[in-house]
C-alpha cells in the first residue's frame, strides 16, 4: 500500500524547512535507516531517515524547495510492482488533539482567591500544663517521637549519630535508634540527599539533616527536581514524604557562605512544603507535623535559637498544622508579620512602641508554604498598616510576595504603603559592626512602622 | 558472538531466544513509530530514541524478578517496555495526552510506573544514580533481597554525584547495579573527548566495587553479566558495575543532525553488529524458528505498536483541571498501600 512521507519535525520549535537535497530518486528501493532527503530545519541540516521498506513511488516535492511546512506529503513511498503514479488523496495532517477549551483555571491567582477564615482556634486548651523546653530539646523530643511511632523514619546527616550531632539537635538518638535509623553520611551533601530522595520513593521517610542549609544548595538540584517535582510529574504514582532540616540563616559571625536564609527560595517552588519556626513549641508541633506529611519539608531552623528556652504544652502527641500563622500579641495600629528569627524584632519593636502609645499587632507566620494569607490579611484590614520582618534578601522576599497579596486583597484598607524590612543587599561580611547592620535592627522596624504610622 | 566458531554454545533455549527477539523488536519498532509520531508534531519537546541499544535493557531484565526496582534518565522508553509497561500507555505520555503513564504531565523525560517498579525518566544527568543507591537503601532497610537498576550513560559517568554515591553504597553494602550505558556519545561529544580514562568499567574500583566490561549488541552477554551481578547484590554483597559498551543509531535526540561521526561508523554497527539481527541469526541457523515464525512475530509486533500509536492519538488531552492536582498528596500516597 503507498504511503505518503510527510515533511517531518525535526526540533521542538520547527514549523516548516527547506527540502535542500533528496538522496533517493523514483524507483529507487529503500530500507528502514536509508537517508532520503536533507533537511534543513530553524536549527540544522538534518538527515531524514525511511522508518519503513519500500520503492520511492513519487517525490511531491523539488528539491531546493524552502518553506516546506511539517506535515506537508513530499513522496510516496509503495511496494514494488505498485503504481504511485497517482498520489493518494492526501490524507489531512494529524496534527494534535485540537483544545478549544479556554485558559486554565487559575486556581492559585491570589487575587482570584478567597480565603478561608483563619483559624484562631489555640494551638492547646487554656490550662494545659507547661514545661520550658530550648528549640534544640524540642526539636530532638520531636524527632524520637516521630520515630517512636513510625519505623519508616530515619535519620542521616553529617555527624548526627556519633557524634550526637554538629548542634547537639540529634543528641541520644543513635543510643536510641542505632546506626540503622541515626545514620553518619560522608560530607557528600548531593549523594546523600540523592539518596535520601531515593529512599523515600521506596517508601521510607526520611529526615535529612544539613548541618546548615548553606551546604544544602550542593543538594539543591535533589530537593528541587528529584523531590518536589515527582509527584507531578507521575501523575500522583510516587513522592517524597521526607523532611529536609537544618541551621538556616545568620548565625554570628561566620561569613557570608555560611550566613543566607532560603526562605524565600524554596517557598517559591510548588511541591515543597516550607517551615520556619520560631519558639520551642512551634519547632515541636510543626516538626511532628512535618515528619507526618506525605510530602518534602523543607524544615528552617536557626542556630541562635537552638538554645533559647520557651514553655512548651505537655500533651502527648502535640502537632500544629501547617498553613496555621500565630497571633503572637494583639494590637490595632500596626500588623508586623514575620517568621523564625525574625519574631526577635518585632517582639522588641513591638514593645518599644508600646511605650510610645502605638498598638502594634505581632503574626508568626511559623509556614512560608502554604501561608496564611487569611490571618495576614484580616489583621491588615483592622490596623490599616502592615510591616513584614525578615533576615533574608530584599529582592524577592517573603515580605515582596505578602505585599502584592496585601495590595490585591486589603487595597481599600491600607493607609500606608507596606513595607518590607530585610536583611541588606549584601553578601554576609566577617566585620561585628557590620554584620550587624548587615542583618535587620529592631530600630529599622520601629522606623517602618513609624513611617506607615505618620509618626 | 553466535558466528563466533568454537565459542562454547550458549545454553538458552528456542522460547527465550524468541522472547528476547521479540522484545528487543518491539522498542525498535516503538522506537521507529515515535520517531514518526514525533516528526508529524504528534509528539512535542525533546525525545530520545532508543534505536541500537536494545540489547542492554532486555539482557539486563532477564534476571530480574518481582520487586526489584530500575531507574534512568530520558532514553527511557526502552527501560520501560522492557520491565513491562505497557506501550500504550508510554506511547500516550509522548503524545501528552489522558492515558499516558503520567497522565500527560511527564512526556518522553518523566514517566514512572510504581506497578513495574519503574523510577523514573529523569531529566538531570546523573541524578539518577543517587536516587538509585536510595531505593537499593530503602530495600536494604526492609530487610529484602530486592535488588535496584541504576541506568546512566558514558556521558553521566562523568558526574560527581555518581562517585559520591559508589563510596556511600559500598560503604553500606546497598543492592544497588550500577549499569554504564557506554553509546561512546554524550549527546555530541564523544567517550574519547570527554573522558580522561576509558575503561568506565573499572570507575568503581577505587571503592571497591568490583565492575566488569559487557557486550552491550550482545544480549545473552548482557544476560549472563546481570545475573552475575544480580547474584551478587542478592546475597547482600554490596554494590556492582557494569559497563555495557552499545551504540545508539539515532542523534542524541530529534534535532541531532549528528556531525560528530560519519555515516559510515553508523552503517557498520547497524550491518555488523545489530543486537536484534544477531538474534535472528541465531534463532535462523540454530533452526529454533523459521523466517515465516519470525515473520509473524514482525506483525505481530507491528500491530502491537500501531495500536499503542493510535491509542496515543486518539487519548484526550488531560482534562486543565490536571494541572492542579497532584501537586501535593494531602492523603496517602499510592505506594504507601501497596
Amino acid at each position: 500500500m503507498a504511503t505518503e512521507l510527510l515533511m517531518p519535525a525535526l526540533s521542538p520549535t520547527m514549523e516548516e524547512g527547506t527540502l535542500a537535497k533528496w538522496l533517493v530518486k523514483e524507483g529507487d528501493e529503500v530500507k528502514s535507516g536509508d537517508i532520503i532527503a536533507e533537511i534543513e530545519t530553524d536549527k540544522a541540516t538534518m538527515e531524514f531517515e525511511a522508518v519503513d521498506e519500500g520503492i520511492v513511488g513519487k517525490l511531491l516535492v523539488a528539491e531546493g524547495t524552502e518553506g516546506v511546512k511539517v506535515n506537508t506529503p513530499i513522496a510516496i513511498i509503495g511496494e514494488e510492482g505498485e503504481d504511485m503514479s497517482a498520489a493518494p488523496a492526501p490524507a489531512a495532517a494529524e496534527a494534535p488533539a485540537a483544545t478549544d477549551q479556554v485558559a486554565a483555571p487559575a486556581v492559585s491567582t491570589a487575587a482570584a482567591v478567597e480565603y478561608a477564615p483563619s483559624d484562631t482556634s489555640p494551638d492547646w486548651p487554656a490550662g494545659t500544663e507547661m514545661k520550658s523546653m530550648t528549640v534544640r530539646e524540642a526539636l530532638n523530643e520531636a524527632m524520637t517521637e516521630e520515630m517512636e511511632r513510625d519505623e519508616n523514619v530515619f535519620l542521616m546527616g553529617e555527624e548526627v549519630a556519633e557524634y550526637q550531632g554538629a548542634y547537639k539537635i540529634s543528641q541520644g538518638m543513635l543510643d536510641k535508634f542505632g546506626s540503622k535509623r541515626v545514620i553518619d553520611t560522608p560530607i557528600t551533601e548531593h549523594g546523600f540527599t540523592g539518596i535520601a530522595v531515593g529512599a523515600a520513593f521506596g517508601g521510607l521517610r526520611p529526615i535529612v539533616e544539613f548541618m546548615t542549609f548553606n551546604f544544602a544548595m550542593q543538594a539543591i538540584d535533589h530537593i528541587i527536581n528529584s523531590a518536589a517535582k515527582t509527584l507531578y510529574m507521575s501523575g500522583g504514582q510516587m513522592g517524597a514524604p521526607m523532611v529536609f532540616r537544618g541551621a538556616n540563616g545568620a548565625a554570628a559571625r561566620v561569613g557570608a557562605q555560611h550566613s543566607q536564609c532560603y526562605a524565600a527560595w524554596y517557598a517559591q517552588v510548588p511541591g515543597l512544603k516550607v517551615v520556619m519556626p520560631y519558639s520551642a513549641a512551634d519547632a515541636k508541633g510543626l516538626m511532628k507535623t512535618a515528619i507526618r506529611d506525605n510530602n518534602p519539608v523543607i524544615f528552617l531552623e536557626n542556630e541562635i535559637l537552638y538554645g533559647r528556652s520557651f514553655e512548651v504544652p505537655v500533651i502527648e502527641d502535640f502537632t500544629i498544622p501547617f498553613g496555621k500563622a500565630r497571633v503572637e500579641v494583639e494590637g490595632s495600629d500596626v500588623t508586623l508579620v514575620s517568621f523564625g528569627i525574625g519574631m526577635q524584632y518585632a517582639f522588641e519593636a513591638a514593645e518599644k512602641l508600646a511605650e510610645e502609645g502605638i498598638s502594634a499587632e505581632v503574626i508568626n507566620l511559623r509556614t512560608l508554604r502554604p501561608i496564611d494569607y487569611a490571618t495576614v490579611i484580616e489583621s491588615v484590614k483592622k490596623t490599616n498598616r502592615c510591616v513584614t520582618i525578615e533576615e533574608g534578601w530584599p529582592v524577592g522576599a517573603i515580605g515582596n510576595h505578602l505585599s502584592a497579596t496585601i495590595m490585591q486583597q486589603a487595597f481599600d484598607y491600607l493607609d500606608a504603603p507596606v513595607i518590607n524590612c530585610t536583611g541588606k543587599d549584601v553578601p554576609m561580611p566577617y566585620a561585628a559592626n557590620l554584620e550587624k547592620h548587615a542583618l535587620i535592627t529592631t530600630q529599622e522596624v520601629i522606623d517602618a512602622v513609624k513611617q506607615v504610622t505618620y509618626r | 558472538m553466535a558466528a563466533k566458531k568454537s565459542a562454547k554454545k550458549p545454553n538458552v533455549s528456542a522460547e527465550e531466544l524468541l522472547g528476547y527477539y521479540r522484545e528487543m523488536l518491539l522498542i525498535r519498532r516503538f522506537e521507529e513509530k515515535a520517531g514518526q509520531l514525533y516528526g508529524m508534531g504528534l509528539i512535542g519537546g525533546f525525545c530520545h530514541l532508543y534505536i541500537g541499544q536494545e540489547a542492554v535493557v532486555v539482557g539486563l531484565e532477564a534476571a530480574t524478578k518481582e520487586g526489584d526496582k530500575r531507574i534512568t534518565s530520558y532514553r527511557d522508553h526502552g527501560h520501560m517496555l522492557a520491565c513491562g509497561m505497557d506501550p500504550k500507555g508510554v506511547m500516550a505520555e509522548l503524545t501528552g495526552r489522558e492515558g499516558g503513564y503520567s497522565a500527560g504531565k511527564g512526556g518522553s523525560m518523566h514517566m514512572f510506573s510504581a506497578e513495574k517498579h519503574f523510577y523514573g525518566g529523569h531529566g538531570i544527568v546523573g541524578a539518577q544514580v543517587p536516587l538509585g543507591a536510595g531505593l537499593a537503601f530503602s530495600d536494604k532497610y526492609k530487610g529484602n533481597d530486592n535488588v535496584t537498576f541504576a541506568y546512566f550513560g558514558d556521558g553521566a559517568a562523568n558526574q560527581g554525584q555518581i562517585y559520591e554515591t559508589f563510596n556511600m553504597a559500598a560503604l553500606w553494602d546497598l543492592p544497588v547495579i550500577f549499569v554504564i550505558e557506554n553509546n561512546q556519545y554524550a549527546m555530541g561529544t564523544s567517550q574519547e573527548r570527554s573522558t580522561s580514562t576509558p575503561d568506565l568499567y573499572t570507575r568503581g574500583e577505587a571503592f571497591g566495587i568490583k565492575g566488569e566490561l559487557v557486550d552491550g549488541m550482545n544480549v545473552l552477554a548482557v544476560k549472563e553479566a546481570s545475573e552475575k551481578a544480580v547474584a551478587h547484590c542478592r546475597a547482600g554483597k554490596g554494590p556492582y558495575v557494569l559497563e555495557v559498551k552499545t551504540y545508539r543509531y539515532r542523534g542524541h535526540s530529534m534535532s541531532d543532525p549528528a556531525k560528530y561521526r560519519t555515516r559510515d561508523e553508523v552503517q557498520k554497527m547497524r550491518e555488523e553488529r545489530d543486537p536484534i539481527e544477531q538474534v535472528r541469526a541465531m534463532l535462523l541457523t540454530g533452526k529454533h524458528a523459521s523466517e515465516d515464525d519470525l515473520k509473524a512475530i514482525d506483525k505481530d509486533i507491528k500491530a502491537v505498536v500501531n495500536e499503542s500509536a493510535e491509542f496515543a492519538k486518539e487519548s484526550p488531552e488531560p482534562a486543565l483541571s490536571e494541572l492542579w492536582t497532584d501537586i501535593y498528596a494531602d492523603d496517602t500516597l499510592p505506594q504507601e498501600a501497596s
